[in-house]
């Protein structure tokens, strides 16, 4: 791609980010002279630009774009949520353009006809009017919009500079350059110069006149030349405060830098082993000096990969304004520590997380209006993020002062789903079962809307946080709101690691799942249940696991003492017996081969002091293979769940969703992976076949209803009916091995518990059988059919068949 | 003219092997191997070659050889392949060879299924026959897990 629009691209997107925020900001405070004017320059810059790179669509958008702007600049047209809808429309399409640009460098077919006309119509709501006379006129009856910044300036524009706003308003004020408009504009702002003078010699420069601003008008005997002198020290100020001096730099180089870094860390390691064992003085105090600087150089470096908070945050106000609008409802947003930074790619990997936690707080956490202002509450809800460093973590809290989380609800509805026993349920403490929605299935919505409330994503924020090392948590107060709270760790390149070893191999153990190190008598101190073995921590038991064990490594010799390490795992502790601690380390992370790992027992490797390498043990993945984790989840899914099901003939989790036609379909909870709803304009066609990117992965799509017809009755063509006519295509994705497919639905309805008495043979292909769930009759997909029938490769198809069996029992 | 290609040999149980010179990285002599547990048989370790990770294969066991005795010598023959460096194990390092496409040959039918997607083929030497080693296929390690 040529350098130029690489480059555009790059200040376009940016550029787009920031209009996004400057609009919904600009709906609050129509009249802001300052975000208006913003907001103008960037859609001009990027009208300017694809006009001179030849993308006429897009310059069209950006220019309809533009005009309507420059209407609202001039106070002719006064901001309302219709104009600001439609700007938002219009940033959207330039950034759909702009994607297009990066893929195929031309600006696409799409020529918008109908968000050119709106721009048009609301747009010629006011040009339609005879334009000098008209501005006063406009303005007269509207009192309601003062301009308070700069009250007159606007009318008394002379004539001339008017007449050619109204005729081209595109270009009018670029036609100044910048600085003799800005030299002019703090003289007026001060009141050192009256507008018409300015205009004057605004005009003068027009005809002409090769002088600049200021001597033009010390000429002219407008004004003080030791005015326009500060002026222009204002100008300089304003300019360095602007600008500071920044590079443009590829992610690919930082990376590199922060390897070579890394590097370097260990030789400096390297090197204080050989100086400690010395004795040469001289070279001791060189290698603390290179000690200092390496040090320095790392955390210098670890900078340049930090990004404030607010580079995900800045998205929340246009989610936060559509949401709202969408769901009724009236929200403010506030937020705080907005410049908190963490690392690039813990910034990537908590987008998600944090987005499906706003729009949680918006859709259930915050209730309508009427429902607000009978409980005595201000209308307007107010959702807060808050993000603060703590302890070499970073916090981010979501809160809001909803309804809160009702804990009767929640224990009633993971009792009916199974999810605990009654009994169970009464000795949860609160705390814990606010812990419950993070369990797959639950969710205490009421219905199931478009948003979310269906059970899925509170299971996936945690997975996701946990994923890289976080953790999240919930408080709440009935009635009053819930606060969701978020530790994650600042970077994930260099991880502070203890180090232990197992016969004559050494292991790192990442120090956020570290908890204690207890030393423990071999006779006394362990004990045994049913063969398991246990020690008493506090007066809690604590299951130990012995490392060697785990790992297949050899037997070590008896000793007296036994040394564990208290690890947590999905908030679950367990002890790790190993033979011997050492010290903690900064370590560098590096990446294992996806081969060498196949059993998710360790989380990377790392080079240590010695050159050695050692192997970072994953806890979650060793706490699995230990049957922790599991043991975890079987209680509190399984072993209840399970004696509730033998007695109650075998009860299992549906999801209900309309399939083709309408009709009620259903299949087993386990599965779908996600439920997503992706737009349509996401969808493309590979080949014969439709598909989505997804998650950085190509997924393709599978339309059930092409899917379930008999194969001679399909036609070539692979069409989604529900392609033509929705905005948006709702989907299960479900796994197969590694790659996920979309199996497009009609609706999704519910998730529901039942146990499929009454079963009735299969009318079509894909279905397994119909069977009566929640009352009605209800056909239950067989998904692995479907996928294989649609000639999506089942990788996996044991698996997939091994769910529908259990379906079918 | 006739198209020659270079390869770089080694001998594995007394066999003559040969790589694409030009996925060739580096040939050392061997370094301290960190052991992981759980992996492939075929994996013998890790290695740190001046801060770079590198997987090391035993190609004996991956070309089912005779398993190597202990204390016997072997040399690293580094090669690139899509996703990272892998260090391959081998007896003895050879000569830098240089082949015509003529002499080239596939393998026979009668070589076993799991060995054949690895060797490409054979050039007809004097005196001795080269295997040609696919690099990528070799690297993979997904058979056996050591459970």
């Amino acid at each position: 791609m040529d350098e130029i629009v690489k480059d555009f691209l790059i200040e376009s997107n940016e550029n787009l980010d920031r209009l996004d925020q400057e609009l919904v900001r600009l709906e609050t405070d129509p009249t802001s002279k300052e975000l208006l004017a913003s907001i103008f320059r960037t859609i001009h810059t990027i009208k300017g630009s694809c006009g001179f790179l030849g993308f006429a669509n897009l310059e069209a958008v950006a220019h309809a774009g533009e005009s309507l702007l420059s209407k609202l600049r001039d106070g002719k047209l006064v901001l309302d949520a219709d104009l600001t809808s439609a700007l938002l429309e219009m940033v959207d399409a330039v950034r759909r353009m702009l994607r297009e640009i990066q893929s195929t460098e031309t600006d696409g077919e799409n020529k918008y006809p109908k968000l050119l006309e709106k721009l048009k119509r609301l747009l010629g709501g006011a040009s339609a009017l005879p334009v000098p006379v008209a501005t006063s006129e406009l303005l007269a009856p509207q009192p309601a919009t003062p301009s308070v910044g700069a009250p007159s300036t606007e009318q008394e524009t002379p004539p001339a500079k008017k007449a050619e706003v109204a005729a081209e308003p595109a270009t009018a004020n670029l036609k100044y350059g910048p600085s003799r408009g800005k030299i002019g504009g703090i003289l007026v702002e001060r009141g050192r110069l009256r507008p018409e003078s300015l205009a004057l010699a605004l005009q003068e420069q027009e005809r002409g006149d090769r002088r600049r601003l200021g001597e033009i008008l010390t000429a002219l005997g407008l004004c003080r030349p030791e005015d326009i002198a500060a002026a222009q020290q204002i100008l300089e100020a304003r300019g360095q405060d602007s600008t500071v001096e920044t590079v443009r730099v590829a992610i690919t180089l930082l990376d590199r830098l922060m390897n070579l870094v890394g590097e370097l860390v260990l030789a400096r390691n390297q090197l204080l082993q050989y100086a400690h064992a010395g004795q040469d003085g001289g070279f001791q105090a060189l290698s603390q000096r290179m000690n200092l600087i390496a040090t320095e150089l790392q955390e210098e470096v670890m900078k340049t990969r930090m990004q404030p908070i607010g580079n995900v945050w800045n998205k929340f106000p246009r989610t936060v304004r559509d949401l709202a609008k969408s769901c009724n409802k009236e929200v403010r947003l506030e937020m705080e520590g907005k410049d908190t930074e963490l690392d690039k790619t813990i910034i990537e990997a908590i987008k998600d997380p944090l987005t499906h936690l706003v729009r949680n707080s918006i859709d259930h956490g915050i209730e309508s209006p009427e429902i607000r202002r009978r409980a005595g509450k201000d209308p307007t809800g107010v959702l807060k993020l808050r993000a603060f460093h703590e302890g070499g973590e970073v916090n981010i809290e979501i809160s809001d002062d909803g309804a809160g989380l009702d804990v009767e609800k929640i224990r009633k509805k993971a009792i009916e789903r199974g999810v605990i026993s009654a009994e169970q349920a009464s000795r949860l403490q609160e705390r814990d079962v606010f812990k419950l929605i993070f369990l797959p299935g639950l969710s205490t919505a009421e219905k199931v809307t478009n948003v979310s409330g269906r059970g899925v994503g509170m299971d996936v924020v945690r997975t996701n946080i946990e994923k890289i090392g976080g953790t999240v948590d919930v408080q709440s107060t009935f009635g009053r709101g819930a606060t969701v709270k978020v530790k994650i760790p600042l970077t994930l390149a260099i991880i502070p690691a203890l180090i232990v070893t197992s016969g004559s191999n050494r292991f790192a153990i990442p120090q956020v799942a570290l908890m204690e190190l207890v030393s423990l008598n071999a006779k006394e101190g362990v004990e045994m249940v049913h063969g398991a073995p246990v020690c008493r921590l506090r007066g809690n038991l604590l299951p130990l696991v012995h490392l060697h064990r785990e790992l297949k490594l050899a037997e070590p010799p008896p000793s007296d003492v036994l040394n564990v390490v208290v690890l947590r795992a999905d908030e679950r502790l367990f002890g790790l017996m190993v033979d011997s601690i050492h010290d903690t380390q900064e370590i560098v992370v590096k990446p294992l081969r996806k081969q060498l790992n196949t059993t998710k027992m360790f989380a990377g490797a790392s080079i240590m002091g010695d050159g050695r390498v050692a192997l970072i043990l994953d806890v979650v993945g060793l706490a699995q293979r230990a049957g922790i984790i599991a043991e975890l989840k079987d209680k509190l899914t399984g072993e209840t769940a399970k004696e509730q099901q033998e007695s109650a003939h075998s009860k299992q989790m549906f999801l209900l969703f309309a399939g083709p036609g309408g009709s009620r379909m259903a299949v087993p909870l386990d599965a779908v992976s996600r439920l997503e709803e992706l737009p349509t304009s996401q969808v493309e066609l590979n080949g014969n076949q439709w598909v989505a990117q997804y998650r950085g992965k190509i997924m393709p799509l599978v339309s059930l209803d092409w899917a379930m017809k008999e194969r001679r009755a399909r036609r070539r063509d692979t069409t989604i009916p529900a392609l033509s006519s929705a905005d948006s295509l709702q989907m299960l994705v479900c796994n197969q091995g590694s790659q996920a497919v979309g199996v497009v639905v009609e609706r999704i309805l519910d998730i529901v518990e039942d146990s499929m008495t009454v079963r009735y043979p299969a009318s079509r292909p894909g279905v397994l059988y119909s069977t009566v769930i929640s009352g009605s009759v209800t056909e239950l997909i067989d998904i692995p059919a479907i996928l294989v029938s649609a000639g999506v490769e089942v990788e996996n198809a044991p698996v997939a068949e091994k769910v529908m069996e259990k379906a079918a029992n | 003219m006739a198209l020659t290609k270079q390869f770089c040999s080694f001998y594995l149980q007394g066999l003559l092997f040969g790589v694409v010179l030009e996925s060739v990285q580096e040939v050392y002599v061997p370094l301290e191997m960190t052991r992981v547990p759980l992996a492939p048989s075929v994996v013998s370790g890790l290695i740190n070659l001046r801060g770079q990770l590198v997987t090391a294969v035993d190609l004996r066991r991956r070309l089912e050889l005779e398993p190597r005795q202990e204390g016997m010598e072997s040399m690293n023959v580094v090669v690139q392949v899509p996703d990272g460096a892998v260090s391959l194990l081998v007896d003895e390092i050879g000569d830098v060879v240089e082949v015509d496409d003529s002499s080239f040959e596939c393998p026979p039918e009668t070589l076993p299924r799991s060995v054949r997607e690895m060797i490409m083929g054979v050039h007809k030497l004097e005196g001795q026959l080269l295997h040609v080693l696919d690099t990528q296929k070799a690297c993979i390690m997904e058979e056996t897990i050591d459970r």
